[in-house]
């Protein structure tokens, strides 16, 4: 039951990139998860239910989308997906595979509402979208909203 | 308006997990990251380890728990330097925890540390603490169908250490079907069957263990 402390940290950076971005609320925030990972979306759910209420994110939607497991045949390079359990290769039976994908825990984008002033940091990138580097100031603006 | 974040979930745990390798590099430090349920012979594997490998190494060794000091003290009693971390409720250790253990440890005058993660088969997989490998211990009366149930740590380890044969008599344990199962998941892990109490088996380990170590500690004060 490691998706609390995970959570945890998601919720700091969300709330971290949306204050950045001069957000009043989140109303949405997308996680790619991998299938290899040992995380359990119904426990994320939870555990967003659970710490959410109080931030700028209470009442937000959390979205996980599952990133398939895919792996490389070292032998034949044949490209697969496959479960948990199955890691030979379907095309010539060898176990000599490399992961390509499905260890993946991002939080992708978020949705926020933005109150009426300009953004406080932050550039466009073209649409309408703000690109934030979430992490090179971690809570710098927490005292600000308080 | 949508934000895009990309950004990893455990981006700060493995950011420091990179400057702890980085440390552990000028050190010459190489670390094993001991992943098993609870009561599968953790501290009991690590004891026979050291026994086998403390005359060519320096080893310390990071005691993960919930509570207790109790794993730190029996290393201790040992002679080989012990910190305990307790992690309070959490069910996996942390760079950052590994951080604060490795301030107190002399870096310099180690070459082996053994870090005994949270006994748990699921959450510890996720975390990068800095290590060189992670290693996972089965023991024989959990059951040779682990592998099917928690596949994620068996996809995860370098090696798989089989503890407990001594009771393999007893237990409804099939060995060779353990072995299928492991291979299926992780073909180039090898599985060690060992008796940490008797200390059967943990020669293979420890040989295996310390080819790993030497191409790490090339260099270091122990060449």
């Amino acid at each position: 039951m490691h998706e609390m402390s995970l959570m945890q940290g998601i919720l700091d950076s969300v709330e971290n990139a949306a204050c950045e971005a001069g957000a009043i609320a989140v109303s949405e925030v997308r996680l790619s998860i991998g299938q290899m990972t040992e995380i359990v979306p119904d426990a994320m759910d939870f555990a967003f239910e659970a710490l959410s209420p109080g931030t700028l994110c209470e009442g937000a939607q959390l979205k996980v989308t599952m990133i398939a497991i895919r792996s490389k045949c070292n032998v034949c390079d044949h490209e697969f997906e496959h479960d948990r359990y199955h890691w030979g290769c379907p095309k010539c039976d060898s176990l000599a595979t490399e992961l390509l994908a499905g260890r993946e825990m991002y939080i992708e984008s978020i949705e926020v509402e933005m109150s009426d002033e300009e953004p406080q940091s932050g550039q466009t990138d073209g649409r309408d979208a703000i690109v934030v580097n979430a992490v090179t100031e971690p809570l710098s603006c927490a005292g600000e909203r308080a | 308006m949508e934000l895009e974040l990309a950004q990893p979930i455990l981006d700060l745990n493995d950011r420091q997990a990179v400057k702890n390798r980085e440390l552990l590099d000028e050190n010459h430090v190489f670390v094993l990251d001991l992943l098993a349920s609870p009561g599968a012979g953790k501290t009991s594997s690590i004891l026979s380890t050291i026994d086998q490998l403390r005359d060519k190494y320096r080893i310390a060794v990071i005691e993960g728990d919930i509570a207790s000091d109790v794993d730190a003290q029996r290393i201790k009693q040992y002679g080989i330097p012990a910190v305990q971390i307790n992690t309070g409720g959490a069910c996996h250790l942390e760079s950052l925890m590994i951080k604060r253990a490795l301030d107190v440890l002399d870096l310099d005058q180690l070459d082996l540390i053994i870090i005994e993660n949270v006994g748990n088969l699921v959450c510890p997989t996720d975390f990068y603490l800095g290590e060189n490998i992670k290693v996972m211990i089965l023991s024989v009366p959990e059951g040779h169908d682990k592998p099917l149930k928690y596949p994620g740590i068996f996809q995860a380890s370098q090696a798989v250490i089989l503890n407990k044969i001594d009771t393999l008599s007893v237990f409804d344990f099939d060995e060779q079907l353990f072995r299928e199962s492991v291979a299926r998941l992780n073909p180039t892990a090898p599985v060690f069957p060992i008796s940490a109490l008797k200390g059967t088996g943990v020669d293979a380990w420890a040989q295996w263990l310390s080819q790993r170590i030497d191409s790490v500690v090339q260099g270091g004060s122990m060449q």
